[in-house]
């Protein structure tokens, strides 16, 4: 993957639905690829489609009014399968931001892995995030990496956010973990000499 | 100040810390399957990489594969590429697979604990969020996504932030008729679906030492349900008791060492843990799930709760969960009509769960209109069941038994649940549609599986 993330300034897709579980982000029936791409036309199917494979038109990725490349979610988005897939759909999608008040580990993980950056916000900010996007689809939301700040353009509100020193230089400077493991191989063999292995 | 089981392991597993990030992390045991792996193979093939350590990478085709004829060819195939990329990059890259039909193939989690692939004081890691079942040995199991299996491929490391640690004691002797399966859905209905995440649990109390090493599994498998990066269960005489002489233990003198290291691995008594939760296991009955996560569980003869969410996603949340699965809050689900029952997975798929539904289905008749599947965990496990003659009386009371694999706990081989169709089941995730577009899952445990298997109905088992 050839990303970077720096500062984003898009408008929002909003799905305020807590639990979101990858289930739901990429059920496992679409998980026999075994590429990494394509994934986005499936993301949140059953939300999207019927059966018949219509569009379910109330469901917010089908509403044309939203748009963006961040997407808001309600508490713990991710939860459920380790699926990498998930974070696939997501940046095959478009998103390269997902906003939540809290997010399940392992899909948090993959998000970092795949240059979707995880933005935890209080319950407060995040419901004042929905308010103003459904208010006002063309709202601007902007996401500062280097400066770890988030700010909603229509109110100028602003909150930080955490991110792990390693991972955020890896996001910015377009990293990822593999080369670093590779450069530390020395490491691991010297490891190997004094540990314990069975 | 004492150390924690997970601290002695992690500790002695980290090859660097990155300041103010991660810790490079090594891996004594990788288990892969088809599903979550043949990217991370790309990865390595665009790389130019070999595996690092490919005796420490075990496969085994387990998500796809259907239940019966394993030995023809799949039918589905985008499934049949899916396995058969996975015996690609083994052969290619010099790994042990066990493959379809092989004495050793079966769900990824059953046949690493029964081959003692996986041992105390190991770090395991594999491409699926359940390999915390390997917990249940005392070694420090967690799922991790695709990027990361490339990582443990070409490195056998991993990078991972250091998680908090929690202690959940049970005390108290189990009711009647209560098993390790409940106990979990119990821990996971107190602590939310999300209540353990950022934390490595680990189990403790009377009534886990009580508990058999399947037991174990079991409760470790669920610890990902309320969030958990992991569980885990302090090695002792059941655990060295339950590896011995299995096939890739250690032997000899060397068992007699490993041994002696693995004593040394139990939480200092002076320990301390960032959460401690203490439940009594008076309070645990049978358990099943009302909802679309495995928090949303009650005991069988409670009502299911009205919606209280804090705000307004929480209640849409909780009345879309009651919508989608048909129930109403304020009634009990004793009596609800049940279409299909499956005992199977990698949370209820080993011996003690057949020899258990057996014990409780002999000498009498399965309802008829519910579509049963019971499905060993593996093909060692089948044969246990054989040996033991079990499959006989199963037989007699109108029960199949199918060949091993994930089959419907998730909906990627032909074990499907009809849409609308409801299923109680065995496994572990009741999320909308995970046993089929449609379908509605009651999570529960063996003999509640077995009473609704027998009426056709959500039964208490202890009525039976």
């Amino acid at each position: 993957m050839d990303d970077k993330i720096t500062i984003i300034t898009s408008t929002a897709v909003p799905l305020p639905v807590e639990n979101v579980d990858t289930d739901q982000i990429i059920p496992a029936r679409f998980l026999k690829a075994t590429s990494r791409e394509g994934f986005g036309d499936n993301l949140f199917r059953d939300w999207r489609f019927d059966k018949e494979g219509r569009k379910i038109e109330s469901f917010v990725l089908n509403d044309p009014r939203y748009s963006g490349s961040i997407l808001i979610a309600g508490k713990n988005f991710g939860s459920g399968s380790s699926r990498e897939h998930a974070a696939w759909a997501i940046h095959d999608y478009g998103f390269r931001v997902v906003v939540s008040s809290f997010f399940a580990d392992i899909h948090k993980n993959n998000e970092l892995n795949n240059f979707v950056l995880p933005v935890v916000v209080s319950e407060e900010f995040l419901s004042e995030l929905f308010d103003t996007v459904f208010a006002n689809p063309e709202a601007k939301i902007c996401v500062d990496l280097p400066a770890q700040t988030i700010t909603n353009l229509s109110t100028g509100h602003s909150e930080m956010f955490d991110i792990n020193p390693y991972k955020k230089h890896c996001l910015i400077n377009g990293l990822d973990d593999i080369s670093y493991l590779l450069s530390r191989k020395d490491d691991t063999e010297a490891y190997e000499r004094t540990a314990r292995l069975w | 100040m004492g150390k924690t089981l997970f601290d002695k392991i992690w500790d002695a597993h980290a090859v660097n810390v990155i300041d103010g990030g991660p810790t490079q992390l090594y891996i004594d045991r990788h288990y892969c399957h088809e599903v979550t792996s043949p990217q991370a193979f790309d990865g390595l093939r665009r790389r130019g990489l070999r595996v690092f350590r490919p005796e420490r990478t075990v496969c085994s085709p387990d998500h796809n594969i259907p239940t019966h004829d394993q030995d023809k060819p799949i039918a589905d195939p985008v499934s049949r590429n899916q396995v058969d990329t996975l015996n690609n990059n083994a052969a290619e890259f010099g790994l042990d697979i066990f493959g379809i039909g092989h004495p050793r193939n079966g769900i990824i989690h059953v046949i690493g604990p029964e081959n003692a692939l996986t041992l105390p004081g190991y770090t395991i890691v594999c491409g699926d969020s359940h390999t915390s079942t390997h917990g249940a040995f005392g070694a420090v199991a967690f799922g991790i996504g695709t990027s990361e299996v490339e990582m443990v491929l070409a490195s056998q490391c991993i990078l991972q932030p250091k998680p908090k640690s929690m202690r959940i004691t049970i005390n108290g002797t189990l009711r009647q008729g209560v098993t390790a399966k409940d106990v979990a859905l119990y821990i996971i209905a107190k602590m939310t679906t999300s209540g353990a995440t950022g934390y490595f649990v680990e189990y403790a109390g009377d009534v886990v030492r009580d508990m058999s090493m399947e037991e174990r599994m079991t409760l470790c498998n669920l610890s990902i349900e309320m969030g958990a990066r992991g569980g885990m269960v302090a090695p002792d005489e059941t655990t060295f008791a339950y590896l011995k002489g299995r096939d890739f233990a250690p032997s000899g003198d060397s068992w007699d060492e490993a041994v002696a290291y693995w004593r040394t691995l139990p939480s200092d008594e002076d320990a301390r843990f960032d959460a401690e939760i203490h439940f009594d296991a008076a309070d645990i009955e049978p358990r099943v799930t009302f909802g679309t996560n495995p928090g949303m569980g009650i005991g069988i003869s409670e009502p299911v709760p009205p919606n209280c969410g804090e705000n307004e996603a929480e209640r849409a949340g909780y009345s879309r969960a009651l919508k989608y699965m048909g129930f109403e809050e304020g009634r009990t689900l004793e009596g609800v009509r049940v279409d299909y029952v499956f005992v199977g997975s990698c949370t209820n798929g080993r011996f003690e769960d057949f020899r258990l539904f057996a014990e409780l289905v002999k000498g009498r008749r399965k309802a008829p209109g519910v579509i049963v599947w019971l499905v060993p965990g593996s093909r060692k496990v089948m044969a246990q069941i054989r040996q033991a003659g079990i499959d006989k009386t199963l037989a007699e009371a109108g029960f199949e038994l199918r060949e091993p694999g994930c089959s419907a706990c998730l909906a990627m081989n032909d074990d499907k649940v009809a849409p609308g169709k409801l299923c109680v089941s065995t496994s572990n995730r009741n999320f909308e549609g995970r046993q089929g577009p449609g379908s509605r899952t009651v999570l529960a445990g063996v003999p509640m599986a077995a009473a609704a298997a027998l009426t056709g109905y959500i039964t208490d088992p202890r009525k039976l």
